[in-house]
């Protein structure tokens, strides 16, 4: 995120903090769509991931006050999304959606003899990345889309900067497996 | 020199740097761990082999976050309509002083209150205070939620508002073809960039506001568009 984004969505939170509901409008356009994605890739749910943008920018409505600006909106926002998806998660069983996409990806490899093409390798990719760990996907999407540093990732999931970096080596080797039982080699690891 | 040679050797170890490197593919390292992953991948070509599947992976995680699509508009009415009926702040700071001041009498225990009687009926008077003036202010207060009827200050002219951000490259000419082909006028900005622009020549549904938020948003010379009143 550019700096002057990040100095202006702090003046949006102190004036969210003051009561300002357009300062909310222009926060909510301007972040609402991220959020909803990791909220959708953790949940897997539309309708679910849809209530979780209501419940994180109400909560951003409600704190605005005790922001310190220690983190950037940004980070503070995917931290609260991460936590109602978490919540929401603990209320679903989401057992059988990993199931169903396990089979789906064994489907991609029903032909060994097919030579892989490079659009082929793209889909299987997405499709691997899909079929990640809820842990694997959010560190994946939180580095690779969110674009969050080492230190922002350890706040949003709250765990230590060196656990980030090794989670996200093991989530790259996860994908690696899943795209070798895919049929894709890529030459590593 | 041997010793600067040991500890660059070890500061550029595989695994240390390996971790980094999808760090380096997303463009979030300081220039320091920058600097130390372009000098390991020039000089390590299975470190650069790695490096080169870490950039397929960073941005096929961007095409698949890309193809979640956006959130329809229930959730934003959901949100302010949810927003709308939380109280107002003043009330909010009103209630957690009188909370604040009944929860201090009540962590008291009954025995110090009993051997103070003179504090305690002093404090019940302070507290009737606080509570009165509660409620003095509650009766006389003259804010109003925005969900509530607000004739007093509804536009006669019901035509739809929204907020909107042009493109930092937006050209006048760019900016005049919308407003004519939106039928669109400028009624104030710019504040914070921002323009308040009205729509249209007939008020519309909020299902039809909703649709063109969505059309104002696909619009190339527009960075940011809400709806406004």
């Amino acid at each position: 995120m550019i700096a002057t984004q990040a100095t202006s969505d702090d003046i949006l939170i102190a004036r969210i903090a003051q009561g300002d509901r357009l300062a909310m409008q222009v926060l909510y356009g301007r972040h609402h769509v991220r959020i909803f994605r990791f909220g959708l890739r953790l949940v897997r749910n539309e309708q679910i991931a849809e209530d979780l943008i209501s419940e994180v920018f109400l909560d951003v409505w409600r704190q605005a006050g005790k922001f310190e600006g220690r983190s950037s909106v940004s980070t503070w926002l995917l931290a609260i999304t991460r936590f109602k998806a978490l919540s929401a998660l603990r209320k679903r069983k989401d057992a059988e959606l990993d199931d169903e996409t396990a089979n789906a990806i064994e489907d991609t490899s029903d032909d060994p003899e097919v030579v892989v093409q490079k659009k082929d390798t793209s889909v299987a990719l997405r499709k691997c990345l899909t079929a990640l760990s809820p842990d694997h996907r959010e560190i994946v999407d939180l580095v690779y889309y969110h674009e969050k540093s080492v230190e922002e990732v350890a706040e949003i999931v709250g765990i230590p900067e060196n656990t980030v970096k090794t989670r996200l080596f093991y989530a790259r080797k996860k994908l690696a497996d899943l795209l070798k039982a895919a049929g894709v080699e890529r030459g590593w690891p | 020199m041997m010793a600067t040679s040991k500890q660059v050797q070890t500061e550029t170890a595989p695994g240390e740097i390996e971790a980094l490197l999808p760090w380096h593919a997303a463009g979030t390292l300081n220039a320091r761990d920058t600097r130390r992953v372009d000098e390991a991948l020039a000089r390590d070509p299975d470190l650069a082999r790695q490096y080169v599947a870490i950039q397929e992976e960073y941005a096929e995680t961007i095409l698949l976050n890309e193809s979640l699509g956006a959130p329809s508009s229930r959730a934003m009415q959901k949100l302010f309509a949810a927003i709308d009926a939380e109280p107002a702040r003043d009330s909010y700071a009103s209630f957690n002083i009188s909370a604040r001041v009944a929860g201090f009498f009540a962590r008291l225990s009954p025995r110090t209150l009993a051997t103070a009687a003179a504090v305690g009926a002093l404090a019940l008077l302070v507290q009737a205070g606080v509570i009165g003036a509660v409620l003095t202010k509650q009766q006389g207060a003259t804010f109003q939620t925005a969900s509530a009827p607000k004739t007093d200050r509804q536009p006669i002219d019901a035509r739809p508002y929204a907020l909107v951000r042009f493109a930092p490259d937006a050209k006048v000419s760019d900016i005049t073809a919308f407003l004519d082909s939106y039928q669109a006028s400028i009624v104030d900005g710019a504040r914070g960039g921002m323009f308040r622009l009205q729509f249209g020549d007939k008020a519309m549904s909020k299902d039809e506001v909703a649709a063109l938020m969505g059309r104002l948003q696909n619009e190339k010379i527009i960075s940011l568009a809400v709806a406004a009143q």
